[in-house]
């Protein structure tokens, strides 16, 4: 390399040289920058909410009370019946599965550029998003007020329930209000057609974060309900 | 297929991954509904569950399409989790064991049920106070 050549390329100081230092030229993701940030903060979403169940796996193992039995917590009565075990996360999860599949197709249809579909399909989401929270406040209220169950004590057995319960499912819960209001944010931009010029990748990074969502109560419904 | 044109698939592979995730939560709840327990009820939970949050990666986030540089960055942390999740059971197992061997806490202790402390029906006056203490 020519002396010439290493003075033109040579060490930018302050802050022209972290840029340089920090682009080689070279792009290591070959996806829409949005979708790589949005894959960096779901991965960093799971390291919280992998705290928040390693949390519970380690309070649930160290606790000598007794761990509240969730399917006689969780039961409700429909239409008279005899209390259904779990029947109201059961649903909850059957919701949360259908939003899921309604935003693999709206994903789908923003990349055919049908945006008509996109939309509806899009709304469809966010609302089984709020049918999910609905139930879920419905969920915290019995606890609350039927079942007396605080962060700090319940009337059952370990105390620690309550405070594992309220810090995992509201948290999820916050994730799922979130992405609703995202939702309808990207819906009404697809519906006015905001995205032609742009691409319609958003919709695919929208829907990753919904995904997401229904992953965590994969592991919500597994660990915290069922095991 | 290259990510940089889109992720697009057909939409037959959406609709039997649905169906699929569909019966695996079926299978999850029918666990809990027949009260199988013990080790067998910890096999098929986690197995549901695993196969419920892998279909959910691969299909409907796409990641068994992305190019090998992005899938290492979304899958390659969260391995050091397991790590993780397994000190820490290892330190919970021998907190406990210590407790109730050297502390004197009761091995046998049974959890209340709703039922036994409202007989079936939903009271609500009388919870509460078997907890002061």
């Amino acid at each position: 390399m020519s002396e010439a050549a290493l003075t033109q390329a040579g060490p930018q100081e302050g802050m022209d040289g972290l840029v340089d230092d920090w682009s080689s030229d070279k792009q290591t993701y070959h996806v829409p920058w949005g979708k790589a940030m949005m894959w960096i903060f779901l991965v960093s979403d799971t390291f919280i909410f992998t705290c928040f169940l390693t949390a519970y796996l380690h309070v649930r193992l160290t606790t000598t009370e007794p761990w509240p039995v969730q399917g006689a917590i969780f039961a409700l009565s429909l239409f008279g019946s005899d209390p259904i075990p779990l029947i109201l996360i059961a649903l909850m999860t059957f919701i949360l599965i259908t939003s899921s599949g309604t935003m693999a197709l709206a994903v789908n249809m923003g990349y055919r550029k049908d945006k008509e579909k996109a939309f509806w399909l899009i709304c469809a989401t966010a609302f089984f998003g709020l049918c999910f929270v609905g139930m879920q406040m419905f969920e915290w209220s019995k606890l609350i007020l039927d079942e007396g169950i605080r962060p700090w004590q319940n009337p059952f057995g370990a105390a620690q329930f309550g405070s594992i319960f309220f810090m995992i499912t509201g948290f999820h819960g916050l994730h799922v209000s979130g992405g609703v209001i995202y939702l309808m944010w990207v819906a009404l931009r697809v519906r006015r057609g905001y995205y032609d010029e742009k691409g319609y990748e958003i919709v695919e990074i929208v829907g990753l974060y919904w995904h997401f969502v229904d992953l965590v109560w994969v592991f919500i419904f597994a660990f915290f309900y069922l095991l | 297929m290259s990510s940089e044109a889109g992720q697009q698939h057909p939409l037959g592979i959406y609709y039997k991954i649905w169906i699929l995730l569909f019966v695996l939560s079926g299978f999850s709840y029918a666990v809990d509904f027949y009260e199988v327990q013990g080790a067998m009820r910890w096999t098929l939970v986690l197995l549901f569950m695993t196969l419920k949050a892998g279909f959910i990666t691969a299909i409907f986030m796409h990641v068994v399409w992305e190019r090998m540089a992005l899938v290492a960055t979304i899958l390659g942390p969260p391995i050091v989790l397991l790590l993780f999740i397994s000190f820490m059971a290892i330190e919970g197992n021998y907190t406990e064991n210590a407790r109730f061997s050297y502390m004197g806490h009761d091995r046998d202790a049974v959890a209340l049920t709703p039922e036994d402390l409202h007989g079936g029906g939903h009271g609500g006056e009388e919870h509460g106070e078997e907890a002061e203490h």
